[in-house]
C-alpha cells in the first residue's frame, strides 16, 4: 500500500545490544506481570484464598480482552508519535450500532457496519492530524466530542438487542479458554506481524522515531499516520463488537465508564512503548494489559476498596514509566 | 477585556502585535457579536458580569495550563485537583465547622501547589512524560478522595467560604470576576518577567535552553506548581459557585487544554501568549453560552464544540505554518 520504491528497507531501528535484552521494557513488563501474579498468589494464599484457580485465571484473561484490543490498536498509533483519545466514545457508538443493526438485520451486516464506521472515524482522525496539521491530542479529542454529541443526541440509554448467535463471542469457551481470547490473540498477532515484519511496520517505527528523517528517507509519513489511525480504529471496532456480545445490547457508557481512552494509553505506556513514538511494540502492550488485569483481580480477591485501586494504578503507572526512563539509554521517553 | 483591535492600522501590524493568537481574538469577537445578536440583553452589566463569573474558573485553569503547555508539558490532573479541592474543603468543614475561610482557602492553594510540585518533580527528575505523570496523579487524586469519603462526599460549604465563588464585592462586582482579573494580571505580569523567557525557551528547545544556562528542571517545576495553584483557586470558585459534588472538576482538564490550544498556543511548547490562552477560555465559555441561547439541544452541544475546536485549530495551523513559511517539516505528534 505504501509503494515507495525509494524507501530503504532498514530505516526502522538499530538492533539493541544483546546484554540489554533483559532491560527491554517488553521483557520487563512480562516479568513484572509474572511477579505481580506471584505476589498476588502469595498474598491471597496468606489470607486463606486460592488465587491461581482455573476459573480465576480464565476470568483474568477474559478481562484482558476489551482493553487488550483497544490497547493493541492504540500501540500502532502511539508508535507513529500520534495518539487517539476518541476510542472510548467510538466503542460506545460501536456497541450501539452493532446492537441496533443486529436487532433487525443480519449479524454480518452489523459487523461490517461497525468496522466501516470505525474505519471512517480512523480515517477522519488521520486526515485531520496529517492534512489539517491539528495536534493529535486536540484532533482526536475533537472527534471524541463529536461522537459524544452524536451518541447523546440519538440514544438515551441501552438500545438494540444482540442475538444469541452473536453472544457466543462473549460467553463461549473452547475447553477452558474463552473464544474472545482467540479474537484478541488473532488481532494482536496480526498487529505484531504488521508492525514487526512488514514494510509498513518499519515505516511506523521510522515515522515515530523521527518524522522528518523518515520523510527525507522516502517514507510517506502522512499516509503511514493515516493508516495507523485506521488500524487503531478497526481494533476499537473489534472491541466494540466484543463488548456488544458481552452486554447483549448497545450501551452509551460501554466505552466511557471504563475510560478506555486513558486506560489504553496507560497500558501501552506501561508496556514500554514510548509516548513520543518510535519505540515499543504490541508484545509489551499485552504485558501491560495483563499487569493491570492481574492487579484488578488481586484487589477484587482481597476486597480492596475499588477507589483505592485507582490510587495503586496511578502509582504503578508512574513508577513503571519512571523505571523505563531510568533504564533507557537513549533519549528520555 | 480582550477584543480584536479595530483595523485602523494595517492588518499586518495588528496581526503581529497579537501574535499567534489572532484567530482566537477573531473567534471571540465573532462569538460575542453573535451573542449580542441572539440576546440583546446580554451586555447589560449584571448579565455580562455573570457570564464572566461563569467563565472565571476556566480562565484561571487556562492560565495555569498555559504555563505548563508553553514549556512543553501537559497537566491532565487539574480536573482532579478541582474535584479533590471541593471535596476536601467540604470534609474539612464537616470536621471543623468553625474553620476560618481564609485558612481553608490558603490550605487548598498550598495543597494545589504541593500536588503541582510532586508532578513537576516526577516529570523532571524521574523523566516520566508529563502526560503519564499527570494521568497517574489524576487517578491517584480521584481514587484517594473517593476512598477517603467512601464514594460520596458529605458535608457542605458554609456561606463564608462560598462567597468567593458566588458573592459580590460592593454589591455589584462578583468576587469571581475580581479573582479572574487578579489571576489574569498576575499571569500577564509573570509573562513579562525574565522567568517567561526561560519558560518559553525551555518549551522551544530544552537542550538549547539548558546550554544557555536555563535551569530547565526548575522552570518546569515552577510551571507545574503554578498550574496546581491555579487549579486550587478554580476549585474554590467552583465550590462556591455550584457547591459540593463528586463531579465538580470532571472534564475541566480537557476544557482547559482545549482553551489554551484555541488561543494558538502550540502543544509541545515554545509559542503562544497567555492572554490568547485566556481569550481561548472566554471563547469556549461564549460558545457554550451561545449554543444554550440558540437552543441547540444539550446533546449536540459537544458535537458543535468538537467541530469548532478542530476547525479553529486547523485554521490556525494553516495560517501560520503554510502561508508564512513554506517548510515541509510538520510538527504533529505529542511532545515528550
Amino acid at each position: 500500500m505504501t509503494g515507495t520504491a525509494v524507501a530503504p528497507p532498514t530505516v526502522a531501528k538499530s538492533a539493541p545490544p544483546r546484554r540489554t535484552r533483559l532491560a527491554d521494557p517488553a521483557v520487563g513488563v512480562w516479568l513484572a506481570a509474572a511477579a505481580v501474579t506471584a505476589a498476588g498468589w502469595i498474598v491471597v494464599a496468606a489470607r486463606g484464598g486460592d488465587f491461581l484457580t482455573l476459573a480465576n485465571v480464565v476470568g483474568i484473561l477474559q478481562n484482558c480482552v476489551a482493553l487488550g484490543l483497544v490497547a493493541v490498536g492504540q500501540t500502532a498509533v502511539i508508535l507513529t508519535g500520534s495518539l487517539d483519545l476518541s476510542v472510548a466514545y467510538l466503542i460506545s457508538l460501536g456497541t450501539l450500532v452493532a446492537a441496533t443493526t443486529m436487532e433487525d438485520g443480519s449479524v454480518v451486516t452489523a459487523v461490517l457496519a461497525v468496522l466501516a464506521l470505525s474505519a471512517a472515524v480512523g480515517l477522519a482522525n488521520g486526515l485531520v492530524v496529517t492534512g489539517l496539521k491539528v495536534n493529535a491530542f486536540i484532533a482526536t479529542l475533537g472527534t471524541a466530542f463529536i461522537l459524544r454529541g452524536w451518541i447523546e443526541d440519538n440514544y438515551t440509554g441501552p438500545a438494540g438487542k444482540v442475538p444469541a448467535s452473536f453472544q457466543h463471542l462473549g460467553y463461549d469457551r473452547m475447553g477452558p479458554v474463552p473464544v474472545s481470547l482467540f479474537l484478541l490473540a488473532a488481532v494482536a498477532a496480526a498487529l505484531w506481524f504488521v508492525t514487526r515484519r512488514t514494510r509498513f511496520g518499519h515505516h511506523l517505527y521510522a515515522t515515530g522515531g523521527d518524522e522528518h528523517a523518515a520523510r527525507l528517507s522516502g517514507v510517506r509519513t502522512r499516509r503511514t499516520v493515516v493508516a495507523a489511525h485506521v488500524l487503531c480504529s478497526l481494533c476499537v471496532g473489534a472491541a466494540a463488537l466484543f463488548l456488544a456480545a458481552r452486554l447483549g445490547a448497545g450501551a452509551p457508557w460501554a466505552g466511557t465508564e471504563a475510560r478506555y481512552d486513558l486506560e489504553s494509553i496507560a497500558a501501552v505506556v506501561l508496556g514500554g512503548t514510548a509516548l513520543a513514538g518510535g519505540r515499543g511494540g504490541v508484545a509489551g502492550t499485552l504485558g501491560g494489559v495483563l499487569v493491570l488485569a492481574v492487579l484488578d483481580s488481586v484487589f477484587n480477591q482481597l476486597g480492596v476498596d475499588p477507589f483505592f485501586k485507582n490510587v495503586v494504578r496511578g502509582v504503578v503507572i508512574i513508577a513503571a514509566v519512571a523505571l523505563y526512563a531510568r533504564r533507557g539509554t537513549g533519549r528520555p521517553a | 477585556m480582550t477584543t480584536a483591535n479595530p483595523t485602523i492600522r494595517p492588518y499586518r501590524r495588528v496581526a503581529r502585535s497579537l501574535g499567534t493568537g489572532t484567530p482566537v481574538y477573531v473567534l471571540l469577537a465573532v462569538l460575542l457579536v453573535a451573542l449580542a445578536a441572539t440576546d440583546p440583553g446580554f451586555y447589560e452589566p449584571d448579565r455580562f458580569l455573570a457570564f464572566v463569573k461563569r467563565a472565571a474558573p476556566l480562565v484561571i485553569l487556562a492560565a495555569g495550563q498555559y504555563l505548563v503547555i508553553v514549556c512543553g508539558e501537559f497537566d491532565l490532573s487539574v480536573g482532579a485537583i478541582v474535584t479533590a479541592g471541593v471535596v476536601v474543603a467540604a470534609e474539612l468543614y464537616d470536621s471543623y465547622p468553625d474553620a476560618s475561610w481564609a485558612v481553608v482557602t490558603g490550605g487548598l492553594l498550598l495543597a494545589g501547589a504541593l500536588t503541582g510540585l510532586l508532578s513537576g518533580l516526577i516529570t523532571t527528575k524521574l523523566r516520566v512524560p508529563s502526560f503519564i505523570t499527570t494521568l497517574g496523579m489524576m487517578l491517584i487524586l480521584e481514587g484517594a478522595v473517593f476512598f477517603w469519603t467512601g464514594g460520596s462526599p458529605h458535608g457542605s460549604l458554609p456561606e463564608e467560604f462560598r462567597r468567593l465563588g458566588r458573592g459580590t464585592a460592593g454589591g455589584w462586582l462578583p468576587w469571581a470576576v475580581l479573582a479572574c482579573l487578579v489571576a489574569g494580571a498576575a499571569a500577564v505580569f509573570l509573562m513579562r518577567s525574565d522567568f517567561s523567557r526561560t519558560l518559553i525557551a525551555t518549551g522551544d528547545s530544552e537542550r538549547t535552553a539548558a546550554l544557555a544556562g536555563v535551569r530547565v528542571h526548575r522552570v518546569r517545576v515552577i510551571a507545574f506548581v503554578l498550574s496546581g495553584v491555579a487549579a486550587a483557586l478554580a476549585a474554590v470558585l467552583v465550590g462556591g459557585f455550584s457547591g459540593v459534588s463528586a463531579q465538580a472538576g470532571r472534564g475541566y482538564e480537557f476544557e482547559a487544554i482545549t482553551a489554551v490550544v484555541l488561543g494558538g498556543v502550540v502543544l509541545g511548547g515554545g509559542r503562544g501568549s497567555v492572554v490568547a490562552a485566556m481569550a481561548g477560555a472566554f471563547s469556549l465559555q461564549a460558545l457554550f453560552t451561545l449554543l444554550n441561547l440558540q437552543g441547540v439541544s444539550g446533546a449536540l452541544e459537544s458535537t458543535v464544540q468538537g467541530v469548532i475546536v478542530i476547525a479553529a485549530v486547523g485554521l490556525g495551523a494553516a495560517d501560520f505554518s503554510r502561508l508564512r513559511r513554506r517548510r515541509t517539516h510538520p510538527s504533529g505528534g505529542t511532545p515528550s
